[in-house]
């Protein structure tokens, strides 16, 4: 179970998982940049100003200097011990490794997002854009982006499907609060796609003052990369408490799987360490079987949709279908390019939880940790009874828990039948 | 000469937009050429149309809510080149759906049915392996877009691969928003033509024959749509008068421009 360690396939420079994408923005036959000619020059201008931050050491320090003074990092690895008992004591004699939270959910904001946020947002300065925007679903993305737009004094349109902003109030309310103007859109099905889709339309029409800030590592290069490498800060950090805590590497990291951001952040720095085992876990809704999930490389295939080739939920005709999980931060028909490629490669494991599982493993986390855990991260949690049951009690396994739960209680306590 | 080139060699054409199974679409394409236009353009309906405004948008779901299929869109060109053996006909539509069965499926089929020319918003040059060549091999056009972004740099790399003719977008946004400026218009096309072989037809706002006679008079063609699609949505099913009425109205101010 924990050794599967699949070589890097001997074509990848320097036979490393790291090197991509490719200098066309590729991973694989994933990834590109399928945008409208009207977004092309710009496109390539950012890449070109993301090598340049890339390399500028005063950049790189002031990316640092927030993370630490204004998001509150590094977050804690935390060892979980009654989790850790908790599954030990289901599991077969001898079973039932040694486990560990990544606790992105301290993060200012309540979430990993707001890293990403503070790495866009300076590169758009740097660009000389003067206006925000960006899409969200349930609004972690749209408060993070408003948080950082508030912080540099930036104006910001958040754009969020109707029927999101009918069911985020609060997070409608605090997106406000920070200063943002939140733009429902009436579109399509009125959910995170379609608030993707005018955001683009927003970004085609003033792309000369304004920076897409983007939330998941998904969309035309070079968003995957760089959503990626700011991400990558999870991983890092992880990496450092781990050798401090227990002298060695862990065996298995488990990441909840929307866009993938979270999950790409704290794979990515160990993709090269073969000792360590990957998990990606999509949200399966009601089952998969059901029709009705958000597991796109479980129930989807590769296709082409905001400027990037990836997975996605589609008919035969290659239209988008609607997703559904109870995870608004995992609703979506697709995911990052990265995760396509490490998916079909190998390198990563991908299993989908429905949303009961996950309503378990929301509670249960609650009840063992004192900690409400988003329910994206919940779904990363859920997968744990399968996965600790096949690994010896030696080894040492690292849950991102990428969120706080607070803003999902109204979602949990309707789905339990509780009336607040 | 190809469908395109004597299309273009007349003086300056109207190329008419509509989104494929949104009302009587047989009707509406037969009031558009009995109108006057030049060329043809066909929307292929797509569930997330991020480059079109609300009018085209309206238009792909009342397509979608009469059950179009991609097969009921290339029943519908293989209609029109049956009737229409002479006029340019263009697929217009997004990658996913166009690449699904892979581009050679799409570029046979488009072969098969007698459709001259394919436009993909969200493939750029940059990505052009995932369509162009496909189409290429079998004949079909590749007509790509051009924008106010595009710059003196990147427009060889536009039109290379390219052929039919050359999409100006006059304005950097979406379909059916306002008209860019005249004069911004004049000097684009200019400049446009300046490096292109192939005509260059400008659309995006353009919505009265007033527009449609001024960009005749500096480009070789003039793209109408969203207006076109919006006397569908108010007429459905009896759209083809007022089709056949503004299309003649279009036709006579580009046709007399120069």
């Amino acid at each position: 179970m924990t050794s599967s360690p699949t070589p890097a396939p001997a074509n990848l420079a320097k036979n490393s998982w790291r090197t991509l994408p490719d200098e066309t923005g590729h991973f694989g036959q994933f990834g590109g940049r399928y945008v409208a000619e009207t977004l092309m020059p710009l496109i390539l201008d950012l890449e070109k100003e993301y090598r340049a931050a890339r390399h500028d050491p005063e950049f790189q320090a002031q990316f640092d200097d927030l993370l630490k003074t204004f998001v509150g990092r590094p977050s804690p690895l935390y060892p979980a011990p009654r989790i850790t008992e908790h599954f030990r004591a289901l599991a077969p004699e001898g079973k039932g490794p040694k486990i560990y939270f990544k606790r992105e959910d301290l993060n200012h904001t309540g979430a990993h997002k707001i890293n990403n946020c503070v790495g866009q947002i300076l590169l758009a300065m740097r660009m000389g854009k003067t206006r925000i925007i960006a899409e969200t679903g349930a609004g972690q993305h749209g408060v993070a982006t408003a948080t950082v737009a508030a912080r540099f004094g930036l104006p910001c349109v958040i754009f969020m499907g109707a029927k999101d902003v009918e069911r985020q109030k609060p997070n409608v309310f605090r997106m406000k609060l920070l200063g943002a103007e939140v733009h429902p859109v009436t579109s399509g099905a009125e959910t995170l796609k379609d608030a993707m889709n005018e955001a683009l339309r927003d970004w085609v029409a003033n792309v000369h003052d304004t920076f897409y800030i983007i939330g998941t590592a998904a969309g035309p290069h070079p968003y995957p990369e760089l959503v990626r490498d700011f991400q990558s800060v999870i991983g890092n950090e992880t990496r450092e408490q781990m050798l401090e805590a227990e002298g060695r590497l862990p065996d298995m990291l488990v990441a909840a799987v929307g866009g993938g951001s979270n999950a790409i952040g704290m794979f990515h720095p160990f993709l090269d360490d073969a000792e360590v085992a990957m998990v990606g876990i999509e949200a399966a809704g009601h089952g998969v079987e059901t029709g009705k999930h958000a597991a796109s490389l479980t129930g989807g295939k590769p296709g082409i949709l905001h400027g990037n080739k990836t997975y996605l939920l589609q008919d035969e005709d290659g239209q988008i279908t609607e997703a559904h999980s109870i995870s608004a931060g995992l609703d979506y028909p697709g995911l990052g390019p990265e995760h396509s490629w490490l998916h079909e490669s190998g390198r990563v494991r991908y299993v989908p939880i429905t949303d009961d599982e996950a309503l378990e493993a929301f509670q249960l986390c609650c009840a063992l940790e004192g900690i409400i855990p988003a329910l994206e991260s919940a779904h990363a949690l859920a997968a744990l009874p399968q996965l600790t049951a096949e690994m010896d009690e030696d080894k040492i396994l690292v849950v991102n828990v990428s969120g706080r739960g607070d803003k999902d209680i109204f979602t949990v306590a309707e789905a339990l039948g509780v009336e607040l | 000469m190809t469908r395109f080139e004597t299309a273009f060699a007349k003086g300056p054409a109207l190329v008419c937009f509509i989104t494929g199974g949104d009302g009587d679409t047989a009707a509406n394409l037969d009031a558009l050429v009995e109108g006057g236009a030049d060329v043809i353009e066909v929307g292929m309906p797509f569930t997330d149309p991020m480059a079109d405004g609300q009018a085209i948008q309206e238009a792909n779901l009342r397509s979608f809510a009469a059950g179009t299929k991609t097969s009921d869109i290339f029943a519908i060109a293989t209609a029109f080149r049956a009737r229409h053996p002479q006029v340019p006909l263009v697929l217009m539509g997004y990658a996913n759906p166009m690449t699904v069965r892979g581009p050679e499926w799409f570029a046979d089929a488009c072969a098969k049915a007698g459709v001259d020319g394919v436009i993909c918003v969200d493939i750029p040059p940059e990505e052009d392996a995932a369509l162009g060549p496909a189409l290429r091999a079998q004949g079909v056009s590749l007509i790509r877009l051009a924008t106010p972004t595009t710059d003196a740099g990147r427009l060889p790399a536009v039109l290379e691969g390219s052929s039919g003719f050359l999409y100006y977008v006059s304005v950097a946004g979406i379909t059916g928003m306002q008209q860019a400026a005249q004069t911004s218009i004049d000097e684009a096309v200019a400049r446009l033509k300046a490096a292109s072989t192939i005509p260059v037809a400008v659309g995006f706002g353009v919505r009265t024959p007033e527009q449609a006679a001024a960009i005749a008079k500096v480009a070789d063609g003039v793209v109408v749509g969203s207006a076109l699609v919006d006397l569908v949505k108010q007429h459905g099913d009896k759209a083809a008068g007022p089709l056949r009425e503004l299309t003649s109205a279009l036709a006579q101010a580009v046709h007399s421009a120069r």
